[in-house]
């Protein structure tokens, strides 16, 4: 019998396999592949919010309005403090991995462990930071009514500073109607949470207080969004005020534009996801750590592999915190 | 692979003992970056909102420190510094086309749609 062998005369040769041509392994080289395809469905995201803010360039909110939170301070006025300390928590967890990696270079199994440890408890600080982010985002501040067209009109005192609804308007003891619930009527019908107010006690309270004004989703000439006289205020909640706003969801939200939030729940979610995925991979090559497989391999590539993602997702970070926070 | 790796940044300007000092460099160099920002973002210089190329200069501004810092996560955390320069264009060149044609696209088509609405074909002031 004789056997057929097959040249492909490339033997020896840079692609002739045997190789490493990029001088990279196979799943490194694949894990950048990945990140390649995974920056580009983010920057498809950010390249639409880019899109729908130069599409309503005049009226978009202002970031710095928009996140004025810090956990455990209530009523300070700290724009960005917070995602500040938050990018700086993802970029100090980066470090600890580039640590794990350099000390899996050496194949020193403790300070791997420790790294991954830190890198580990880093992303959940974030995640959790993200939440926290969320859930202030959900709840809201101020408050705002909502008009027939769409925009957004919220109120501020005689000095341009910002009024909460609680402030000046009082909800009247009767209310007329209770939330629909599913048990109370028709069992495929049931609807949000009312809002603590009607337009109509918001008029009334607005009539109430002389100090009281309104102001616009518009964008003036100095960058800020402009502030309605007496009269037009009273004016325009009462001709077009439509549905009273407090925090946000994927329908409407008090910061203006509906958009805005609707972008804000999708990239910071998806990159959350991202986060949170991270965390978990990375435990469970921490756990691999722990195990010694790759003290057993005498090579610590894997951690190299998680590595990279999790720069990734760091390296996105700093685009979503320019784009969403600072532009 | 030898794990080596170039010790120096900034175009040779400042060179690091071993990898993780260089780590711990650029921790400092990034989070200066991210102080800058967040400074400039609170203060607004008056002097900066001024308009260059249909965008605020301080936009510019925060766009070129994100990408600075995009830069050095990309080249000294993920090591790309360290691969050769072929892997490094076939990741870098590919994600930087597309993305650039796709903001431009998009970017441009937001801008008409605002001259649209702005034109007052639809009426959104109500």
């Amino acid at each position: 019998m004789s056997t057929t062998v097959v040249n492909t005369g490339t033997e020896g040769k840079t692609w002739g396999g045997a190789t490493k041509p990029l001088n990279a392994s196979y799943g490194k080289m694949m894990m950048w592949f990945f990140i390649v395809s995974d920056a580009l469905t983010f920057s498809g995201f950010l390249a639409a919010y880019g899109f729908s803010r130069f599409k309503f360039i005049d009226s978009w909110p202002i970031a710095d309005e928009v996140f004025t939170h810090f956990p455990f301070l209530h009523g300070v006025n700290a724009p960005m403090y917070y995602v500040a300390f938050m990018t700086f928590i993802l970029i100090m967890s980066s470090v600890t991995m580039v640590l794990a990696v350099d000390a899996g270079h050496h194949l020193n199994k403790a300070k791997v462990t420790i790294y991954m440890f830190l890198t580990i408890i880093g992303g959940l600080i974030f995640v959790g930071s993200q939440a926290w982010e969320w859930g202030t985002f959900i709840k809201g501040d101020y408050g705002a009514v909502q008009t027939k067209g769409g925009n957004i009109l919220q109120f501020v005192d005689t000095e341009g500073h910002r009024v909460a609804l609680r402030d000046f308007v009082v909800a009247e003891p009767h209310a007329d109607r209770t939330q629909h619930e599913r048990k109370s009527g028709l069992w495929f019908v049931s609807e949000g949470t009312l809002p603590t107010y009607t337009v109509e006690e918001v008029m009334h309270g607005l009539e109430a207080h002389d100090n009281v004004l309104v102001r616009t989703q518009i964008i003036n000439e100095a960058g800020e969004k402009t502030i309605l006289s007496r009269a037009e205020s009273l004016k325009q909640i009462k001709n077009n005020g439509k549905v009273v706003v407090e925090g946000a969801n994927l329908h409407v939200n008090e910061y203006g534009s509906p958009l805005f939030a609707d972008f804000f729940f999708f990239i910071t979610g998806f990159h959350g996801f991202h986060v949170f995925s991270g965390v978990i991979i990375n435990i469970i090559i921490f756990f691999n750590v722990i195990l010694g497989t790759y003290e057993r391999r005498k090579n610590y590539e894997m951690v190299e592999k998680v590595g990279l993602y999790w720069h990734f997702v760091d390296l996105v970070w700093v685009f979503v915190f320019t784009f969403f926070y600072l532009v | 692979m030898a794990h080596e790796h170039k010790l120096a940044i900034f175009r040779g300007l400042v060179k690091f003992k071993s990898n993780t000092q260089k780590i711990w460099g650029v921790l400092i160099f990034l989070t200066i970056v991210t102080a800058v920002e967040v400074v400039l973002g609170i203060l607004k210089p008056e002097s900066l909102m001024g308009q260059v190329l249909g965008m605020k200069a301080l936009n510019w501004i925060f766009i070129i420190l994100t990408i600075v810092k995009a830069y050095y996560i990309t080249w000294d955390f993920m090591h790309m510094r360290d691969e050769l320069k072929s892997l490094r264009r076939m990741v870098v060149w590919t994600a930087i086309f597309l993305i650039l044609y796709l903001i431009f696209i998009l970017l441009q088509e937001g801008g008409y749609v605002f001259d649209v609405y702005k034109d007052g074909f639809i009426k959104r002031d109500f």
